[in-house]
């Protein structure tokens, strides 16, 4: 019994990342439909801006926490220059060219980073020193449930964002039809621009939550992640922010489940194949809907 | 065939021989000194990843659709292949080297071919961003499968593969591979194939069975993709599952774009070309996908079509206007 | 209408896009060499008759028969092996693919040599290959388009490009021809030469065309029967003299425009 608590709580926590990042390749690909796939690596900058401004921060006499701030800065400033110089000027030139383009900057970031960086992985300092709770025999790390609640309070704020105000009510209407949107005087470029800092910014404090369970980060360490999350977004419906939710902790708790009561070295491939199933079975997701070519 | 047809073959081919002759001088001699068998190395290197890139060409260049998971058809070719000739050797069956040779890379291919039958029948129903993200997923489940069954070393390096893949084999298996893959796209399926990349609507409103077309182009494609594992295999004599992983499937594709998807040519000197730097250059390598990378982009924004586009380099070409004759008809490149 | 079985033939077919129904009680009937036009406002559901007829959508309702074999169910690739081909309102060419090259690919499903003769270059290979070819020239001469057989299709101007389009459709050896607005973004001449086409390929293969249409001068100069659709429905059915005089007609089209 402790044991399946145990591992809803590693599952939310895990899932948590997952939704996080998940949200970032959606609102990407809702707005551009396109797989952006440098996403994974902004948590990898933002990690690594973690790991070198702790120190700091902490030799300052200020919170290490207060780091995610300059990380988030970081994030938002690589993600809209790589928007701006690699992803507009290709923007017309059809999905074949985008997608070797976002390609083409996830092996630049992470080959930038090897250069900078090198190959060592190098461990994050401690983020919250928050105590460590045991309640019947369940480990319950307290910053868990900060990073959670950060998570919820993140995704909630979002959803107010784009309901609510005026340009996250454009970010809507852009994707459904980009020239009537220039019609009615939305700056398209501007709602693309935002939308990059939006996701890049949640990138970095994805970086804060999983650097704050695994505090390692290496060059590649966003790849799986990312691809992981980008699953988690097709399976709740991409283009969805509700949706990257729900497939977030989906697939965190799956795979946390997996792990510990099914198949513990195979817990990646049932991942990946949930994807290959969704996409034959309901390609649109939980929360998406279908859209057709028209002849 | 008419009779320019055939001089044409027969010009590619006493081509092909005398570059056959050249290579076996130069390596056979140890003309380049001291460095022969590092060089030998660095050649068959690349005409396994000539094999691979030609492979993924014909997905992403001629049918218009991504594979970011041709690695893991590699690794089925290297690890099948591996697996078969392991248990040859352990149950000793001896066999000449060119058996063993052989065995390894029909062994590789059809596994692999296997393998692209099963992941393609669904995953083609799939296009574009969709269909990139499920061989990312296959060729994971891939490496994870490596790493957990038993014969394909359980997690820790797989050796004691017999070293057969020896240069001289490997020179006629990519003549042959790169050979078949040119006479595919030159015939009606290959045709076809195009079609279904300019407009499978079209498509199939002129009669092309879509998903059959793509499932063929698909299996042959990962075929020799595992027949280049195979080689590989055969050549390393210890393998691992995480060498194929997502960033080696993105480095053929760039070998594919930056050569020019569309062109067999393209991808012959992008694959030699690329996969040879980063040997010869070793303080180069820590940069090279750096630096691929910047290409890529600034491709990608200037010429996207690549630096070959659909530019097909034609010996018989070249030998008919030097001596004044009138081309063949769809002369047949090389 | 003819006696014997109708060539092409649709008994109340209609088809729903999630609660909406965009044709509803569709039927027809087209005899050998006969020439229908479908006309109707914009919107009214003509595109959509065709992506029935050809196996893009699968009608929810009713049934259609092609020489009285049921076609429900069938793909798009199978309906043209069965003998409907189409062209399409905003031409669909494969357009860095020549124009020769384009007419073959119509030839593929009558061609039959093997993989492995594909990569052996066995005789067959050369005989099919051979044989297509001057075939397809043929066709493209027919349409005056032989000159320009190894010109890239997009370089084409709009005119021959709907022509190629109808070249490519004959090419699958069909027995119904259904072109979805040929005369679009033409001007007089090249409809005028269009015309001349249509009626060239009549006489000559003996097919039947069913015709989507807004050049009402067109329609009405060349089809035996018109079929008029408003809002998914068949408004009214007769000759040109007809369906000019139905006061229902001219009140869909008035009312729309």
């Amino acid at each position: 019994m402790s044991l399946f608590v145990q591992s809803i709580i590693n599952g939310l926590n895990q899932g948590a990342v997952y939704a996080l990042v998940a949200l970032g390749y959606t609102m990407v690909y809702g707005i551009l439909r396109m797989i952006n796939f440098a996403h994974s690596d902004f948590i990898m900058v933002g990690s690594y801006t973690l790991f070198y401004t702790i120190p700091l921060m902490v030799a300052a006499g200020m919170p290490a926490w207060l780091s995610v701030v300059v990380a988030i800065a970081v994030c938002v400033v690589v993600g809209v220059t790589v928007e701006q110089v690699a992803y507009k000027p290709v923007r017309g030139a059809g999905s074949m060219s985008a997608l070797i383009t976002a390609l083409a900057m996830s092996l630049f970031l992470e080959n930038l980073a090897l250069v900078l960086f090198g190959a060592n992985p190098k461990s994050v300092p401690e983020i919250f020193s928050l105590p460590t709770l045991k309640v019947l025999g369940i480990t319950l790390p307290s910053k868990y449930l900060v990073t959670l609640a950060i998570g919820i309070l993140i995704m909630f704020g979002l959803h107010v964002f784009i309901k609510k105000t005026t340009l996250g009510k454009a970010m809507r209407a852009v994707p459904e039809d980009k020239q009537a949107s220039t019609l009615v005087g939305i700056n398209v470029n501007r709602v693309i621009t935002t939308t990059f800092a939006i996701g890049s910014g949640l990138a970095a404090v994805a970086a804060l939550m999983y650097c704050s369970t695994y505090p390692r980060c290496t060059t590649e360490m966003g790849t799986m992640l990312g691809i992981k999350s980008f699953i988690a977004a097709v399976l709740g419906g991409i283009g969805s922010i509700p949706g990257a939710m729900i497939g977030g902790i989906v697939i965190g708790l799956l795979e946390i489940f997996i792990k510990v009561y099914l198949a513990p070295g195979w817990y990646e491939a049932i991942t990946y194949s949930i994807l290959i199933v969704v996409l034959l079975v309901k390609p649109a997701g939980i929360m998406g809907k279908n859209v057709g070519e028209k002849v | 065939m008419s009779k320019k047809m055939k001089i044409s073959y027969l010009i590619n081919l006493i081509g092909v021989i005398l570059l056959y002759l050249a290579m076996t001088f130069v390596f056979d001699n140890g003309v380049l000194g001291a460095k022969t068998t590092y060089i030998t190395g660095i050649a068959i290197i690349a005409m396994m990843t000539i094999i691979i890139v030609c492979s993924l060409n014909l997905l992403t260049g001629y049918m218009g659709e991504f594979s970011l998971g041709h690695a893991g058809f590699m690794s089925t070719g290297a690890f099948s292949s591996a697996a078969v000739t392991i248990a040859m050797l352990e149950a000793h069956i001896a066999l000449p080297t060119l058996l063993y040779f052989i065995i390894a890379i029909l062994v590789g291919g059809l596994f692999s071919a296997l393998m692209g039958f099963v992941v393609g029948i669904p995953a083609l129903r799939l296009r574009g961003d969709y269909l990139a993200i499920v061989t990312v997923a296959f060729a994971e489940i891939v490496r994870v499968a490596f790493t957990n069954f038993p014969i394909t070393g359980g997690g820790k390096t797989l050796s004691g593969i017999p070293k057969v893949s020896d240069y001289h084999y490997i020179f006629w298996v990519t003549v042959i591979c790169v050979t078949l893959m040119y006479m595919y796209i030159r015939s009606r399926f290959g045709r076809a194939v195009i079609a279904i990349r300019e407009d499978y609507i079209a498509a199939a409103a002129s009669g092309i069975n879509v998903t059959r077309y793509k499932v063929m182009t698909f299996v042959l494609s990962a075929f020799f993709a595992g027949v280049a594992g195979g080689i590989y295999s055969h050549y390393m004599t210890a393998i691992i599952p995480t060498f194929f992983n997502f960033m080696k499937s993105s480095e053929f594709l760039t070998m594919v774009i930056l050569g020019g998807s569309g062109s067999l040519t393209g991808s012959i000197i992008g694959a030699a070309v690329l996969a040879s730097l980063p040997e010869a250059l070793r303080d180069f390598s820590i940069y090279r996908m750096l630096i691929y990378s910047v290409v890529l982009v600034i491709v990608m924004i200037f010429k996207p079509s690549g630096i070959f586009g659909t530019w097909e380099f034609s010996l018989p070409r070249i030998i008919f206007k030097l001596f004044g004759k009138k081309e063949a008809k769809g002369g047949a490149a090389k | 209408m003819s006696k014997e079985t109708p060539v092409l033939e649709a008994k109340g077919l209609g088809i729903q896009f999630g609660g909406l129904k965009a044709v509803n009680d569709f039927s027809i009937s087209i005899g050998k060499s006969e020439l229908v036009g479908l006309i109707g406002p914009n919107g009214a559901g003509k595109t959509t008759v065709f992506n029935l007829l050809t196996g893009v959508y699968q009608p929810t309702e009713g049934t259609y028969y092609l020489n009285g074999e049921k076609m429900n169910g069938k793909q798009s690739h199978q309906v043209v092996a069965a003998g409907i081909a189409r062209t399409f309102q905003n031409i669909r060419l494969f357009k860095k693919m020549t124009v020769l090259e384009n007419v073959k690919i119509a030839f593929n499903k009558s061609m039959k040599y093997s993989l492995a003769s594909a990569f052996l270059r066995l005789p067959s290979y050369w005989k099919e290959e051979n044989e297509i070819d001057r075939k397809a020239r043929e066709l493209l001469a027919l349409f005056k388009l032989e000159d320009l057989a190894d010109q890239a299709a997009e370089n084409l101007p709009y005119g021959q490009q709907r022509k190629l389009e109808i070249a490519r459709a004959l090419a699958t050896d069909m027995k119904v021809l259904l072109l979805d607005e040929p005369a679009a973004g033409m001007n007089p001449t090249e409809t005028a030469e269009l015309l001349e086409s249509i009626n060239l390929i009549r006489d000559k293969y003996h097919i039947s065309i069913l015709l989507i249409e807004h050049d009402m001068s067109l329609v009405m100069n060349i089809c035996e029967r018109i079929v008029v659709l408003n809002y998914g429905e068949i408004l009214a059915t007769g000759t040109p003299e007809e369906i000019s005089q139905n006061p229902k007609v001219i009140a869909a089209y008035l009312g729309d425009d």
